[in-house]
């Protein structure tokens, strides 16, 4: 973890009221895919966390929905803005579980961390299905980046306007090492539910600090009380209590 | 110009006056990741039960002008586990005596957890938070009446020798009047202020954003009332003020001692900038020599009239 100031390169936008910023400074403190980053935003007080969609050395890539005050405010940034970022936060996912072919499992604005694991996960020789859930096609989010890493990429829509008609959970058919997951609650759940592998999936809470000071975004687990910012986001299928 | 900024408050020494506040600073284990801690005057710990709590329901936590609010309802693993485990973690990782913050939900509660805590060798003060908002039959219940208050410090006063302050809510009609009642019963100092209570609500979803509806606002925001009421209580008693509310800087630090409060608390600055409090402290000098203070002790209550 650590306090950078990064610099917005470019922000432009990704599918509906979502947008991707590209920002370069130092990404040292990102140690693993599903990680999150938590920024200060002018005018606001609580930093607002956001999942890191993918890095390299000098360059981060936030893709995130704008649903409130910090994020339309984030939507409005121009290149040059200077931001002032904790960076490295929670624990993300482990690459190691995955086995041969994981599944990655992503619904609406969970996809972005999804990304910055296939990617990883490709790097590394894995044969990687990617199942994405969103409301419409408009939503539609990094389908032509994931087949271009080299993922298998499947899609459903509520209303059917793009890839099949339903929930994410009906693109799961397949026989899986692994699987992760990230977007929300109720898919999650359904996901739990449906697949027999083993698997990690990444959670979202209102939080205080990010860093596991403050006890606001607290959970219980099989495993005791965890923090969602310090101990997660990311839980292991055992441990969930839905 | 030599610049002094230590204090005593009630034969603890400290280093400079910055503690960071009880709930923003858990057991200062996640803050040695962003800085060596030892530059704290001292700390103060999680609020402390004599059973493990978890807590309020999710969200807990919600933004407002110039600060937020939270209702985390004093999560904790129960006096048991603080003593066998944290208070030693603190000794290796900090080293100077911390300050010992404890909730309760009966007389007994406040007393059985200050026997306990009063016995670890670094707990220096113990700081009886009789003023959360956020937890029902309790906290806050023995805060917001003089009788009540007194009650519980007298209960305390008798099973410790060590430094008793008495965390005070300002959600009530006259803070004076319980600041004197606690006083009266033996208490060494007052800390003040808890949060405000206060609420946002989510218009999308027509709902509370705070899963307990409400919540205790902190931040920039309540900065001035925290200094009107620290300014009031240091008229009324006799004892030393740990004064808190908002404090986010080395020019808050001195306003706050200025009011009237020896030692200053440091609470939501912390979950913003995690490294706030060694900020602050690096920036004491600075401050001081601006204002051509040299011992910073001196100015406690300067701005009286």
């Amino acid at each position: 973890m650590n306090q950078t100031i990064l610099t917005v390169i470019d922000n432009v936008p990704a599918a509906r009221d979502v947008f991707k910023m590209r920002l370069s400074g130092d990404t040292s403190a990102i140690t693993r895919p599903g990680q999150f980053v938590n920024v200060l935003i002018d005018g606001l007080y609580l930093r607002r966390p956001i999942s890191v969609c993918d890095w390299d050395e000098d360059t981060l890539t936030l893709v995130y929905k704008v649903v409130g005050e910090g994020t339309e405010k984030m939507a409005a940034m121009t290149p040059g803005t200077k931001l002032d970022i904790l960076m490295g936060l929670g624990n993300g996912f482990d690459v190691e579980k995955a086995g041969d072919n994981p599944v990655l499992i992503g619904g609406g604005v969970g996809i972005p961390p999804i990304y910055g694991l296939a990617k990883r996960l490709i790097a590394a020789g894995k044969t990687v299905t990617v199942a994405m859930g969103f409301a419409s096609a408009a939503d539609v989010l990094l389908k032509d980046e994931l087949e271009a890493l080299g993922c298998t990429v499947k899609i459903a829509t509520v209303d059917g306007t793009a890839g099949e008609k339903g929930f994410v959970t009906g693109l799961l058919n397949g026989e899986y090492s692994y699987s992760y997951a990230c977007g929300p609650i109720p898919m999650l759940k359904a996901v739990f539910d449906t697949l027999t592998c083993g698997g990690e999936y990444s959670f979202e809470e209102r939080m205080g600090c990010g860093f596991g000071a403050c006890m606001g975004c607290s959970c219980k687990t099989k495993y005791g009380n965890k923090r969602i910012c310090k101990d997660g986001p990311v839980l292991v299928k055992e441990e969930i209590i839905w | 110009m030599v610049i002094d900024t230590r204090i005593n408050l009630c034969g603890v020494e400290m280093d400079n006056p910055v503690i960071p506040a009880s709930g923003t600073f858990d057991y200062g284990r996640e803050f040695t990741e962003w800085y060596d801690i030892r530059c704290l005057g001292s700390f103060s710990i999680k609020g402390t039960t004599a059973e493990p709590r978890f807590g309020n329901p999710t969200p807990r936590i919600a933004e407002c002008a110039s600060g937020m609010l939270n209702a985390v309802g004093l999560q904790n693993p129960g006096v048991d586990v603080v003593v066998a485990e944290e208070l030693p973690n603190i000794a290796k990782i900090y080293g100077k005596p911390v300050i010992a913050n404890i909730g309760g939900f009966s007389v007994e509660e406040y007393v059985t957890c200050s026997e306990k805590l009063a016995a670890c060798d670094n707990v220096g003060i113990l700081e009886i938070n009789i003023s959360c908002p956020n937890v029902h039959g309790g906290g806050m219940g023995f805060g917001t009446q003089a009788s009540s208050a007194a009650e519980v410090t007298r209960a305390v006063r008798k099973v410790t020798d060590k430094p008793i302050f008495i965390k005070l809510t300002p959600n009530v009609t006259d803070i004076c009047e319980i600041a004197k009642a606690v006083e009266a019963e033996g208490a060494d100092g007052i800390s003040m202020i808890n949060t405000l209570l206060g609420m946002r609500i989510d218009k999308r979803r027509k709902k509370p954003i705070i899963a307990n509806v409400t919540g205790g606002y902190s931040g920039p925001a309540v900065f001035p009332v925290a200094l009107a009421a620290v300014y009031r209580v240091y008229k009324a008693v006799n004892i030393p003020i740990m004064g808190m509310g908002g404090v986010s800087s080395a020019e808050d630090v001195i306003e706050m001692m200025m009011a009237g409060a020896a030692a200053v608390q440091v609470g939501a600055a912390n979950l913003i900038n995690p490294c706030a409090c060694r900020d602050i402290i690096n920036d004491l000098p600075r401050v001081m020599e601006k204002y051509g203070i040299e011992k910073l002790s001196d100015i406690t209550g300067g701005a009286h009239v």
